[in-house]
């Protein structure tokens, strides 16, 4: 059953030969409904966009079309017949491949290992390596992927770890390919590699749909863009038709939340100065190497930068999580060098971690045994060594108040909550007790607009209060429009300074990826 | 919400220790094996120690390499599918009791296969415990070695009392008939009592390896590089291993990780059956409580000895063996030559640290040594119940050493839910 | 909501253990009935054996040690710490205590102080040995608390023997350590015309510290965090192999008491035979039946003592005595089975309240409505 919402005639615009219909589907989990009702249909040899914003649904209906989670109600057909997968390997056979937005690699395997593993050439049970390598030298010629199949994976870059996942896929005959918000950890210059290398497969008469929430993007390599918002699809649209304001006030139903900051707030007093901070990792290299900055009162620096250039380790570093091999590290006038983390953020460092499920939060604990985490020395949470929970827990209702943390209670478990609350509870932890500097590393990752908005708005009033904030952010939109001042961060050197006011995201990927001078 | 809100994969961590502990190559294990064959022999020389290389212990050393080979086997399985196996033990000691049972009453080869019947009924329950349930795969596996323990007691009560045996050990096992090489192994045996320097070493070690071995013993060993076949060259092989690397990559492209798992922790655990079956019908000829004495664990510190590779295991093994043989001939005088190559190499060490100016590591060693050296100078023999502990204390000694430049699977001992993905 | 979330949490955390004793019970039953016993004289003899007055008192005095070594596993598991070094820690803080205790002599009370002190040094020393192994140089604790079991029975024997602390009475085959003097002796509780450790309120007072340390304390609230989620400890400040050497070194402290009911009430003096290794385990069990809490864990220490007691009582009827230690393998079996399943429905449920909670006002609404 089609959905009602989709205007006839855009749906009729969908014509010709069918790869891919979906018709009604619906998936549900405990308290949530992922997908109702949704319902498009892919073209052979075609790019297809399916967009949506962070929550909307996208990532579960292309689980289920890959057979890893199966619809409550609802039908895919390929080539005009049903299908019923009922794990990835059924929708292998039937031609389907998926590339994943983490990649699914195994670290100490090598390329081919990776490649082979679930359909391996066999002789008499005994793989044949050589086999493989003729097939994967092949694929990788003909798509010009330049993958190297004896490589180990451990060793490759973000976006050669992307071109294995897409031979992973070619390899296994794949005529439909979906690919899972490919672009969130490619630089501009990288995205247009892999446009080239889209286009390259979709001459070959392969099928693509390709999931993501950057509108321009969508719009330069999609054929057709289906837009899903709340789990349901709204509208199928050909990109020459619409803008990209209208795709996007279709997929949020309103106003896009912009993360302009408005006049300025910093002041000349330093807050946090690093002095050639450098890290060394296991084997004695720079992952940072003489990192200097200074974040004055009411002043957001951004740190810009391909994920693994050192931004982790910046943060971990300043945090007290990994040890500095040279350099010195001031809050205000006190040198934080040599203190332990807790030290650190008894000594006014907030921090909201990147990863909030491995860093930020006990999952399974109590939002107010949460509340004390990373607090654990200071007031309402503890009086002297023993543990207050009545202030505890008094201090966690005033943060779920003010928040905006929908819960029903601070008793229920931190993974009973969604991303965005979680995040919320997290953000209102690190600004009680008043810190001096907040290191906030992806602060809306993975979070639905309205919690993105909702964080945005208390970075900004606590930066108008006098809070010196270190922003870490792979969204360059984010790090443009909250900052005020950018570095850019290439191999764990500051390469360049920016100014948000002049710079677009095209720059800013330019010196990411060290391909433009500095502006 | 699970399934829709993950955490965003964070930063690639900063890069491991990701030096693999490269593969020996065949030259440079001959070297090595030789260097401490010399070594071996010098010591031996200097402290009259004769049992330190003789055929007598290499052969012990042989057939108590066996079990700990075979459980550390057992651990390489399952953990390379991703299942820490703390219950070895208790699979161990479930190949003592039916391997003992079905030899008694079967016969011994009807007996091999009862025990790893036995050790993989007890792998599919850690298998089912811990896979499917999710279990905390070390709390599974002591909860296992406790049930072992118990089942074994009972039914020792109801089948061997009253049959010669009784609650702590069986009515005796016929024995597996030994193979000795014809020819060799007397004349490697008239040349060993000569005690020249390398020369009878060398025959005492050759002598212990074609001297009554068991068949059971050429099985097992044969299974070291079979197992290394088996997971590295096959599809099979990759697929299990894929399990303990990344399963929820494996279960994306189709691999069913939870039958791999089940059938990694079975085949586990009829390693260690094997294994305890050995113990029992080819090393003692009964069943006896207690039996094992810890050597599943020991099996799994020689797995990572081992780094998690074939190879390195049977080494562990033999070391773990050699020292356990110490135990049976005259012990005290052994170890006490054992004292002076521990002085050498802890030394040796200490002196190449010093050249590299890890001062601290340095002195430690070098006061390690002198505490050694006068120890070794001011006695004759190492008392008997220094001696019992021997494997145990060296075993903590290597993986004090090493423990730091492994690398075990990446998803060694984490729990795994179906549908993980995304 | 958090007194019925409360009240649920309760429900859900005594149905596990309740659960895996029946189904412990009905295989046991299987197993009785086919191998031709009752189970219905079985259980009647156990809880029989349970209910007269001699025997509490038996089930008291072993449940004693059993609860201090399960109290000493917990604190390790608590910060998923593997502590299977009980046994060891426990017979060398014993050891200590008992050649102590034989050559000092102190006016009573202070007597008994010095060796509890003595007894939980060196075992928290001992436990120290692989607390550092795992610090410093990254070795499993699974692994070499195991080994030093070993090495530490070993040792053991080598000092219990006549040429060190060891002496051994005309006539008597035992070699034990030196008889403690008379202020060294625990007061028993009279009951039943037996005495009861009076060690026991030093456990109760040790399960009451228990659950006061961990829950009330910083140092507690660390370490359960360490145990939740490493990674997360770590970004609160927490020093990480700090906590494992001090949980370890408190673990071995608690391990180091485990042997003191026995030896201050009942032998008064250290012999291999009398102080066996096998508690730590036994421990290992009874926290994991008692969920790592201080009253489950008394709950499991006493089921576990009154099977293990009732083992010869059996036998004497004509069931298999050996029975109860397949009832007490399959109990810990199914326990943490039950207790993974209880833990998961718990999650679902608590996640589904929180979403039915909040679908009454619409999920995202500050997007505010559609165009």
């Amino acid at each position: 059953m089609p959905d009602p919402t989709v205007p006839a005639g855009v749906a009729d615009s969908v014509a010709g030969d069918v790869a891919v219909e979906l018709v009604g589907i619906t998936k549900r989990f405990p308290g949530v409904v992922a997908n109702s009702d949704v319902s498009f249909r892919v073209r052979r040899g075609s790019v297809h966009a399916v967009v949506g914003e962070n929550g909307a649904g996208k990532s579960t209906l292309m689980k289920i079309l890959y057979g890893m989670q199966k619809p409550d109600e609802g039908v895919i057909s390929l080539g005009g017949k049903p299908r019923h997968f009922s794990s990835p390997a059924d929708a292998i056979a039937a031609g389907i491949g998926m590339v994943h937005q983490h990649f699914m690699l195994a670290d100490n395997f090598t390329v081919l290992e990776n490649v082979i593993l679930g359909s391996e050439p066999t002789r008499a049970g005994v793989l044949d390596l050589a086999a493989a390598r003729l097939r994967i030298a092949e694929i990788s010629r003909a798509y010009g992927l330049g993958v190297r199949p004896d490589d180990l994976v451990e060793s490759l870059g973000v976006g050669d770890r992307q071109r294995v996942e897409i031979v992973k896929v070619l390899f296994r005959g794949a005529r439909i390919l979906i690919l899972d918000e490919p672009t969130a950890v490619l630089v501009p210059q990288e995205v247009d590699e892999l446009f080239a290398n889209l286009r390259l497969l979709r001459e070959e008469g392969l099928t693509v749909i390709f999931i993501s929430h950057k509108l321009d993007e969508v719009r330069s390599v999609a054929d057709e863009i289906t837009v899903i918002r709340r789990g349901t699809t709204v509208a199928t649209v050909k990109p020459a038709d619409v803008t990209s304001r209208q795709l996007a006030e279709l997929m949020v139903g309103s106003e896009l939340p912009s993360p302009e900051t408005a006049e300025s707030t910093v002041t000349d007093i330093p807050m946090l100065v690093a002095k050639g901070i450098t890290v060394l990792d296991a084997d004695g290299r720079n992952v940072l190497d003489n990192v200097s900055f200074t974040i004055h009162k009411g002043e957001v620096l951004g740190i810009a930068g391909v994920e693994g250039n050192g931004q982790a380790e910046l943060v971990a570093a300043i945090m007290g999580l990994l040890p500095l091999a040279a350099g010195r590290l001031l809050l205000q006038d006190q040198d934080v060098g040599g203190l332990s983390t807790r030290h650190r953020r008894a000594a006014g460092i907030a921090y909201i971690p990147e990863d909030r499920h491995r860093h930020g939060l006990l999952l399974d604990a109590p939002l107010w045994e949460n509340r004390i985490l990373g607090h654990q020395t200071e007031r309402p949470n503890v009086s002297g060594v023993l543990i207050d929970r009545a202030g505890a827990r008094r201090d966690t209702e005033r943060i779920v108040r003010d928040y905006d943390v929908r819960t029903p209670s601070v008793d229920v478990i931190a993974s009973a909550l969604s991303g965005g609350n979680q995040q919320k509870l997290i953000v209102g932890r690190e600004m009680s007790g008043r810190p001096k500097v907040l290191l906030a590393a992806h602060p809306t990752r993975g979070v639905d607009v309205g919690a993105q908005a909702a964080i945005w708005d208390q970075l900004r009033a606590a930066r108008a209060d006098g809070l010196a904030v270190l922003l870490v952010s792979a969204d360059l939109d984010e790090l443009i429009g909250l900052s005020d001042t950018i570095k850019v961060i290439l191999r764990g050197r500051i390469v360049a300074d920016l100014d948000p006011s002049d710079t677009t995201p095209e720059d800013l990927g330019c010196s990411m990826t060290g391909a433009g001078g500095p502006t | 919400m699970t399934a829709l809100d993950t955490a965003p994969a964070g930063v690639t961590p900063p890069t491991r220790r990701s030096r693999l502990v490269s593969r020996t190559s065949p030259a440079r294990l001959a070297v090595l094996v030789a260097g401490l064959i010399v070594c071996l022999a010098a010591v031996r020389a200097i402290t009259r120690a004769d049992d330190l290389t003789s055929s007598g212990t290499v052969g012990a050393a042989l057939r108590l390499a066996v079990p700990i080979g075979l459980a550390g086997l057992g651990g390489l399985w399952a953990e390379r599918a991703g299942v820490v196996n703390i219950g070895l033990e208790g699979m161990l000691i479930l190949g003592t009791w039916f391997g003992a049972w079905a030899g008694y009453s079967f016969g011994p080869w009807w007996g091999l296969l009862a025990g790893v019947a036995g050790g993989a009924l007890g792998g599919l329950l850690h298998a089912l415990a811990t896979v499917t349930f999710g279990v905390d795969q070390i709390v599974s596996g002591v909860a296992i070695n406790i049930l072992a323990a118990g089942v074994t007691r009972y039914l020792s009560t109801l089948v061997f009392e009253g049959h010669g045996g009784g609650v702590t050990q069986s009515p005796r096992v016929a024995d597996i008939a030994t193979i000795t090489l014809p020819g060799v192994s007397p004349w490697l045996v008239s040349v060993e009592r000569q005690h020249w320097f390398l020369l009878s070493d060398v025959s005492g070690i050759l002598g212990g390896l074609v001297t009554e071995v068991s068949p059971v013993t050429v099985v097992a060993v044969a299974l070291v590089p079979i197992s290394y076949f088996v997971l590295w060259r096959t599809a099979f092989g990759l697929r299990l291993r894929s399990c303990g690397e990344n399963p929820v990559a494996a279960e994306s492209l189709g691999v069913n990780v939870y039958r791999m798992k089940y059938l990694a922790v079975m085949v586990s655990g009829g390693f260690a059956g094997l294994g305890g079956a050995f113990l029992a019908e080819v090393f003692a000829n009964i069943y006896r409580e207690g039996q094992t004495n810890g050597r599943g664990f020991i099996g799994l510190a020689a797995m990572i000895f081992g780094n998690w590779r074939p190879g390195g295991l049977a080494a562990g093994a033999s070391l773990f063996g050699f020292t356990d043989a110490l135990n049976l001939r005259s012990g005290g005088e052994s170890v006490h030559a054992l004292l002076l190559l521990l002085a050498l190499g802890v030394g040796g060490v200490s002196l190449w640290n010093l050249t590299r100016r890890r001062i601290i590591a340095a002195v430690i060693g070098l006061v390690v040594t002198g505490l050694t050296l006068t120890w070794f100078f001011v006695s004759a023999v190492v008392p008997d119940e220094f001696v019992s502990f021997a494997p145990h204390i060296t075993t903590l000694l290597v993986l004090s050493l090493a423990s730091q430049r492994l690398r075990m699977p990446a998803a060694d001992g984490k729990p795994y839910r179906r549908g993980q993905a995304g | 909501m958090r007194r019925r979330a409360t009240i649920e949490r309760l429900v859900l955390a005594l149905v596990a253990p309740l659960l895996a004793v029946a189904f412990a019970a009905a295989l046991s039953s299987v197993i009785l009935i086919v191998s031709g016993a009752s189970p219905v004289t079985t259980f009647s003899e156990i809880v029989g054996y349970g209910t007269e007055p001699t025997s509490i008192v038996a089930v008291l005095n072993k449940s004693t040690t059993y609860y201090l070594s399960a109290l000493a596993v917990a604190i390790g598991f608590r910060m998923n710490l593997f502590n299977i070094g009980v046994d060891g820690q426990y017979r060398f803080g014993a050891l200590a205590a008992a050649v102590v205790g034989g050559a000092v002599a102190l006016p009573g009370p202070l007597e008994i102080l010095l060796l509890v002190l003595v007894a939980m040094l060196v075992a928290a020393m001992w436990a120290a040995v692989a607390g550092l192994l795992k610090t410093k140089r990254g070795v499993s604790e699974v692994i070499s608390t195991i080994m030093l079991n070993v090495v530490a029975s070993g040792l053991i024997d080598f000092l219990v023997s006549t040429k060190h602390f060891g002496v051994q009475a005309k006539g008597s085959e035992q070699v034990t350590t030196r008889a403690l003097p008379a202020g060294a002796h625990f007061p028993g509780i009279p009951y039943a015309g037996d005495h009861v450790f009076g060690f026991i309120v030093v456990a109760a007072l040790a399960g009451v510290g228990y659950g006061f340390l961990l829950n009330r304390t910083r140092f507690g609230f660390d370490l359960r965090a360490t145990g939740r989620s490493e990674t997360a400890a770590v970004a609160s400040g927490v020093d990480v192999k700090q906590m494992v050497l001090s949980s370890m070194v408190l673990s071995g402290a608690v391990a180091g008491l485990v042997g003191l009911p026995l030896l201050l009430g009942e032998t008064n003096s250290f012999s291999s035979s009398n102080f066996k290794a096998g508690i730590g385990f036994t421990g290992i069990a009874i926290a994991l039946l008692g969920r790592n809490h201080p009253l489950g864990i008394a709950f499991g220490a006493l089921l576990w003592s009154l099977l293990e007691n009732s083992r010869s009582d059996l036998d004497i009827h004509d069931v298999p005595g050996e029975i109860v230690t397949i009832m007490q393998g399959t109990i810990v079996l199914s326990v943490v089975v039950a207790y993974e399943l209880v833990r998961r429905l718990g999650r679902i449920r608590e996640q589904r309240a929180v979403a039915a909670e909040l679908a009454a006002p619409p999920p995202t609404a500050a997007v505010g409505t559609p165009a």
